[in-house]
């Protein structure tokens, strides 16, 4: 490296990146921003009382989901810089371990999405195991073409519904035990953001363990992290750990929401993206990145396809796909950056 | 072995003479990704994107003046050259030292915007040229070779020819290689290095472009057509080493044969799964791929 890391030329996407990441360490909350905090907790709280039409409440459900999911892959590649194309995988594992353990066993999803975590975690190690050795493209492409085998063997396995999926049986009488609430959303709504919140609370002690510096060493340096005594391969298995249970939580809370799974809706490579796309627009390896990401993009998708209407015409995703190339290309470090650039004056900091 | 099917030798011929036919087409996709790898280190996620454009750019020609793909194939060819420049110019040249997740994300970015104006423009429809002039198949001692397979094949393999020559022959070409061993070296011996990237994109498109104008003769052309090529194109290039276009037409080949074995002995159903596993496998035993030079 020619160029010294802490000095990158202002402007160049790699500087922007860097800026982005540069999050601060083991530094106490200002009294600011406990006041912030505070007014978003409590904001968050009362949102669906004050938005309470189901429509509204709705696009929050999905938007912690995705946020979740988009967290998970934000710990792995974000944070310890292993690429994953294809967390879908994980999202699937607990949709439907849930989903099939209650539609054909009655047990509860509860249970279901412990033992989809389990499964996932486990998937991820005998992932890992063998693909973190691969660098850069290889292991993202290896990622992938995981993804598309576990897309191909569900859409296969009759045993869990072949194509057709999972129909989870409907049940009003026991919501707690059923997972499913046909009152209202506000169930739904609080508990994806419990999930979340915890979610979060995991990357910020992340951001300020030993375990979160390591992950940053190998992001950034993998060969100086492997001199320096870091036990480089164990580090990203506990990444993708983390990352697998995130995103079969997030699994299992959708299959409990939309009550129909099946391989195209849990298991497709687009997902895989979606996630992917969500956290580099918010702001990748940083806390706020995946919600800001999850916030906007899934409103905004819902937007267009409202705006204008579902004619088939995929005019949604053709606004998705040109906001994606140009947010790429012209502000890589996300929203979360830019914000920072307009809102933050480098002395304030 | 799929149920019902009995293995004679005219199956297992058939099913190895078809496998190489696809072959080529997959040899000739991964070419150009590998092509573009090589100069700037850039996977382009967009690769099938391209390919579907160039499909539709006949279907378009056949639709307002009845062209024939054998017609229109050479300006849809040179069609994807210019759009393959113009995404050099208007998105790679400014994420070129980006990290590489930069680049994921704006070229899938690109192919999500591509493959949905496909869809607003055509609908998700499958559609097809009826009627072209290359039609028919061979009997060969029982051995039945569509000839739209056989042609697109044979221009496949034609394309990658003249690429493999125009590479190693030609002045350009040297300074394509040139560039993609060292981009600043080639610049001080006065390589417009930003040139020959672009020409590479350009390349890169034209190549894939052949493919899909070949395919057009026998496939079906949907919004989501290129995605299984670009995805086995993947598999390929990594096969064969990033930046190796030998390596990639080897790999082409290789993934040709055992998607069809693998279907004929196995069940169609895993053919693919079957290809991502090999992958997986060879990978895991060669880290840089059967030919990696990076």
């Amino acid at each position: 490296m020619a160029q010294a890391p802490h000095a990158p030329p202002a402007g160049e996407p790699r500087a922007e990146l860097e800026r982005a990441r540069a999050e601060p360490v083991r530094t106490p909350l200002s009294a600011k921003q406990w006041v912030w905090l505070a007014l978003a907790g409590v904001a968050l709280i009362a949102w669906p009382h004050v938005f309470d039409a189901p429509y509204q409440r709705h696009v929050l459900v999905m938007v912690f989901i995705y946020a979740l999911m988009a967290q998970g892959w934000n710990v792995l590649a974000g944070y310890c810089g292993q690429i994953s194309l294809g967390q879908a995988v994980y999202f699937g594992i607990g949709a439907y371990s849930a989903g099939f353990l209650y539609a054909n066993y009655h047990i509860s999803p509860w249970l279901g999405m412990l033992v989809g975590v389990g499964i996932s975690v486990l998937v991820a190690l005998a992932i890992g195991l063998p693909t973190f050795r691969l660098r850069g493209h290889y292991f993202a492409i290896a990622t992938l073409v995981i993804g598309e085998i576990g897309h191909t063997l569900m859409l296969n396995w009759e045993f869990v519904g072949g194509a057709t999926g999972v129909w989870i049986p409907i049940d009003r009488d026991s919501p707690w035990y059923s997972f499913q609430f046909h009152d209202n959303k506000l169930p739904n709504y609080y508990i994806g953001l419990g999930f979340l919140t915890a979610a979060c609370l995991v990357v910020v002690w992340l951001e300020r363990s030993k375990a979160g510096l390591y992950f940053r060493a190998i992001r950034d340096e993998p060969d100086a992290a492997r001199s320096l005594g870091v036990d480089v391969t164990r580090y990203k298995l506990v990444a993708i750990m983390i990352s697998a249970a995130f995103t079969a939580v997030a699994g299992a809370q959708f299959a409990q929401y939309v009550l129909v799974i099946d391989p195209e809706t849990v298991f497709p490579l687009l997902l895989s993206i979606l996630v992917v796309l969500m956290t580099m627009l918010g702001g990748i390896g940083t806390l706020w990145g995946p919600i800001i990401g999850a916030g906007v993009l899934f409103p905004l998708s819902e937007a267009t396809r409202v705006w204008l209407g579902g004619t088939g015409g995929a005019e949604d995703l053709m606004i998705y796909g040109a906001l994606i190339l140009l947010i790429s290309v012209f502000w890589p470090g996300g929203l979360l950056a830019l914000l920072r650039r307009l809102f933050v004056r480098s002395g304030d900091a | 072995m799929a149920p019902g099917a009995t293995l004679t030798t005219e199956i297992v011929i058939q099913t190895i003479v078809s496998g190489l036919l696809m072959g080529f087409i997959y040899a000739l996709v991964a070419a150009g990704l590998s092509l573009i790898f090589g100069l700037m280190e850039i996977v382009n996620f967009a690769h099938g994107e391209f390919m579907m454009v160039s499909m539709y750019s006949v279907f378009g020609l056949y639709l307002a003046f009845g062209l024939d793909p054998l017609v229109s194939a050479p300006l849809c060819v040179m069609f994807l050259f210019a759009l393959g420049v113009a995404t050099h110019y208007g998105i790679i040249r400014h994420i070129l030292n980006a990290p590489m997740l930069v680049q994921i994300t704006a070229t899938f970015g690109l192919a999500i915007f591509l493959r949905s104006l496909a869809q607003f423009l055509w609908t998700p429809d499958y559609q097809s040229i009826p009627d072209p002039i290359v039609s028919g198949r061979l009997d060969l001692a029982g051995i039945f070779i569509g000839v739209p397979q056989l042609v697109a094949s044979a221009g496949c393999l034609l394309a990658f020819g003249v690429l493999y020559l125009f590479i190693n022959r030609t002045e350009t070409g040297m300074a394509l290689q040139a560039t993609a061993q060292d981009r600043e070296a080639a610049s001080l011996m006065g390589i417009r290095t930003d040139r020959m990237y672009a020409l590479g994109w350009g390349i890169g498109a034209a190549c894939v472009a052949v493919a899909g104008v070949m395919l057009t003769n026998y496939y079906y052309i949907f919004p989501e057509v290129g995605f299984i090529f670009a995805l086995i194109a993947y598999v390929a290039v990594a096969l064969g080493g990033f930046g190796s276009i030998v390596g990639a037409l080897f790999a082409g080949v290789l993934i040709g044969l055992v998607e069809a074995l693998g279907g004929l002995l196995l069940d169609p159903a895993y053919k693919y799964a079957i290809i991502f596993a090999m992958y997986l496998a060879i990978v895991i035993v060669r880290p840089k791929g059967l030919f990696g030079r990076f």
